[in-house]
């Protein structure tokens, strides 16, 4: 039978298991849209696209499915541009749609014509343009498979109206294979048996696990090395949920505003074991001063993650959960860590995490009880700036895929939608979105997609007037010379009220609670606009190209 | 310092400003640069001369390629045994009585006078580095109006 190129593409979707499109329609992807008009599965209407790759990433992070979003040509495409490029920093599995115009008109300047494979070539895994409905169905085949294997990422796919229109005999590819793509999925097993010894004559061992732990669902594997090698575990941003806060061998976050005794321990150690982890800027500090005990086994799926920024003594390229279950098998032996673990107790003691209450509401004690009003059960989504920094900092992440955030391009405005795409894919869960007032003004308008289809996230704005971030930078590092960072705001609770949504406002220490508590059971999207005081900052900090144990602490 | 790296790739559209891209969007120099079809039509060649400054960038610049979904394979010669070529056009003025010492110049680098008019001449010269630069260096004496280079291809043996 022929199909048009509209069907063979939600034919695809349909195949490849998808559940949600999320999306906004327009002149070039009116031809898809027209089909998407009687399709079943759930299509979800943003108010804006970039909003819908920040969903269909959420969902991605929250279910460990594929997202899917799609947009029409020029503006609806370029609209998705931050939300691709925020999936491929954290190594997201997407596949995002955009409208062509004809095939015929491409080059030609045509209205609303962008060059969409060229903008978005540098932040997509793969993109493809296509140019005859014959090649659709294998394209979009390849899309999935190249989305969701190897290091994961975001592929687009650019679909000329025309090729919507026409039409051929859908064909289903079986299988796919890509002669240039093999991603390695196993560890070399001579480099496996070098780690186990390394690992065995270690007497200071930190284990620094990544976001790669998520991705490739290891947490039980990282817990059981954890434990087989009795070696503190520390996490980055991306890394958070990996391991349970709770575990007394977990260090919380390293790094620029991870906890004191996670980059003292860095520090002091003797081997670090980095797995799916990349080494970033904001975790390393310094680079020449970075571990300069500590040899280094860098277990990762991407080769070129490996010895980019650090030298590494052992690299192992392969699938972290694959390869952690082969080092498991290995150990004959385990090193003896009794003394480092006691120390590391100590730091804990010496440099617990904390603050003091001021006269207005901490920011870090409305996360305490967030995170226990939600007993740690919850998916914990953040914006980017000081409220997110203070999520990784404050709850007790015991769960993987339970704190998604935007952690290598740091996109303010992507915590609402994307707590929205992850409600969606996980409906039975009590979905959070930590905000501040500047990040949530950037993709407010998602109320309305919220409120129409549903979504009862809950949006918890820790407002103090500023975009308190870069106000903090400019305390610290700018002479108090606060450029552009006082924010006027709107009246968040008639705002979100105006949208059908509930809106809450608290201003005192014992409102907080039961504010939170009416939240979770309120039936429907609640804005909680709470009262912060204006200038707390976020402590310990690493400044920016400083040491790691260089911290300013900011509590007397 | 320069490496040689060849790159086979998919014969597809897009995939030379894929490669092009890599390059500048992590700030590599592309030395020189040669692409051509092979005897599989679906697969291209690609030759480039990269300018790296440590083992460490050139190391990035190959997982980075390998990285490429449309490459096949990525080969570095820095350290093979290998023959590489390019091929140089340099059209020289020439004055009187110069026209045999350029001809001998040209016979001594292996080269072949291709075109000549009443005062200027056409040298092709087809070597390795040190050949096209021992070449160059020869007819750097002479008023050099225009050289034009292929860009280094190389073949391990």
């Amino acid at each position: 039978m022929l199909m048009t190129g509209s069907e063979i593409l939600l034919e695809c979707l349909r195949r490849e298991g998808v559940e949600v499109i999320f999306g906004y329609p327009g002149g070039q992807i009116l031809p898809t849209f027209d089909k998407i008009y009687d399709m079943e599965m759930r299509f979800i209407l943003t108010r804006h696209e970039q909003a819908a790759a920040h969903a269909a990433d959420g969902y991605a992070r929250a279910t460990g499915k594929t997202g899917v979003c799609l947009s029409t040509s020029g503006p609806g495409a370029t609209n998705l541009v931050t939300g691709i490029a925020n999936a491929f920093m954290d190594s997201i599995p997407m596949v995002a749609i955009s409208g062509q115009v004809k095939t015929t008109l491409i080059g030609n300047d045509a209205f609303q014509e962008a060059d969409v494979t060229g903008i978005t070539r540098p932040i997509t895994k793969h993109n493809y343009l296509v140019k005859d409905v014959k090649d659709l169905a294998q394209t979009v085949r390849e899309a999935f498979y190249i989305a969701s294997t190897g290091r994961p990422g975001p592929v687009l796919i650019d679909f000329p109206s025309d090729v919507q229109n026409a039409r051929t005999e859908f064909v289903w590819p079986e299988k796919v294979s890509l002669r240039s793509y093999k991603p390695t999925m196993f560890g070399h097993p001579g480099q496996i048996k070098k780690a186990v010894r390394m690992i065995c004559s270690a007497e200071r061992p930190v284990i620094y696990a990544g976001g790669g732990v998520i991705l490739s669902n290891a947490s039980d594997e990282l817990r059981q090395l954890a434990e087989t090698i009795k070696a503190p575990v520390t996490m980055t941003l991306m890394g958070l949920g990996a391991f349970p806060i709770t575990h007394p061998f977990c260090l919380g976050m390293l790094g620029m505003h991870g906890t004191a005794y996670a980059n003292h321990a860095i520090m002091e150690s003797d081997l670090i074991i980095a797995v799916g982890a990349r080494f970033d800027d904001r975790v390393t500090g310094k680079l020449d001063a970075f571990a300069p005990h500590a040899r280094i086994i860098h277990i990762d799926i991407d080769p070129s993650s490996i010895s980019k920024n650090v030298g590494v003594d052992i690299p192992i390229v392969g699938d972290v959960k694959n390869v952690l279950g082969q080092l498991l098998e290995e150990f004959k032996k385990t090193p003896d860590t009794a003394e480092w673990l006691k120390a590391v107790e100590a730091l804990k003691k010496k440099f617990p995490l904390k603050y003091t209450d001021k006269a207005k509401l901490s920011p870090q004690y409305i996360l305490q009880q967030i995170d226990e009003a939600t007993g740690g059960n919850a998916i914990i989504c953040t914006e980017v700036g000081q409220h997110q920094m203070w999520s990784a900092q404050w709850f007790k992440f015991s769960h993987p895929r339970s704190f998604l955030t935007s952690g290598g391009l740091g996109t303010m405005g992507f915590g609402f939608p994307a707590s929205m795409g992850a409600k969606v894919g996980c409906p039975d869960k009590t979905v959070f979105n930590i905000a501040g007032d500047g990040s949530i003004q950037m993709n407010i308008q998602e109320l309305a997609t919220c409120v129409c289809n549903k979504i009862p996230v809950k949006v918890a704005i820790l407002n103090n007037g500023f975009l308190g971030m870069v106000r903090q930078w400019q305390e610290l590092f700018y002479k108090h010379r606060y450029s552009h960072t006082t924010l006027y705001n709107p009246d968040f609770v008639k705002l979100a009220e105006s949208y059908g949504a509930a809106g809450l406002r608290v201003t005192r220490k014992e409102d907080v609670r039961p504010a939170i508590d009416k939240a979770i059971k309120t039936d429907n999207v609640v804005f909680m606009d709470f009262h912060i005081e204006p200038e707390e900052n976020v402590f310990p900090m690493v400044p920016a190209g400083e040491a790691l144990n260089r911290m300013i602490e900011g509590l007397a | 310092m320069r490496h040689t790296i060849s790159v086979l790739v998919e014969n597809k559209f897009g995939v030379l400003a894929r490669v092009a891209g890599l390059f500048s969007a992590r700030g590599y120099n592309i030395a020189s640069l040669a692409v051509s079809e092979t005897l599989t039509p679906d697969i291209s060649y690609m030759t480039i001369v990269v300018e790296a400054k440590d083992e460490r960038v050139l190391e990035q610049i190959k997982k980075q390629l390998n990285k490429l979904i449309d490459v096949i394979s990525v080969t570095d010669f820095t350290k093979k045994e290998h023959l590489d070529r390019e091929l140089v056009l340099v059209k020289v003025r020439y004055g009187a009585k110069e026209k045999t010492k350029l001809e001998s110049i040209a016979k001594k680098f292996s080269a072949t006078v291709v075109k000549c008019k009443a005062d200027c001449l056409i040298i092709q010269a087809v070597g390795d580095q040190l050949q096209i630069k021992g070449l160059l260096e020869a007819l750097g004496h002479y008023t050099i109006q225009e050289l034009i280079r292929t860009g280094r291809i190389a073949l391990t043996y």
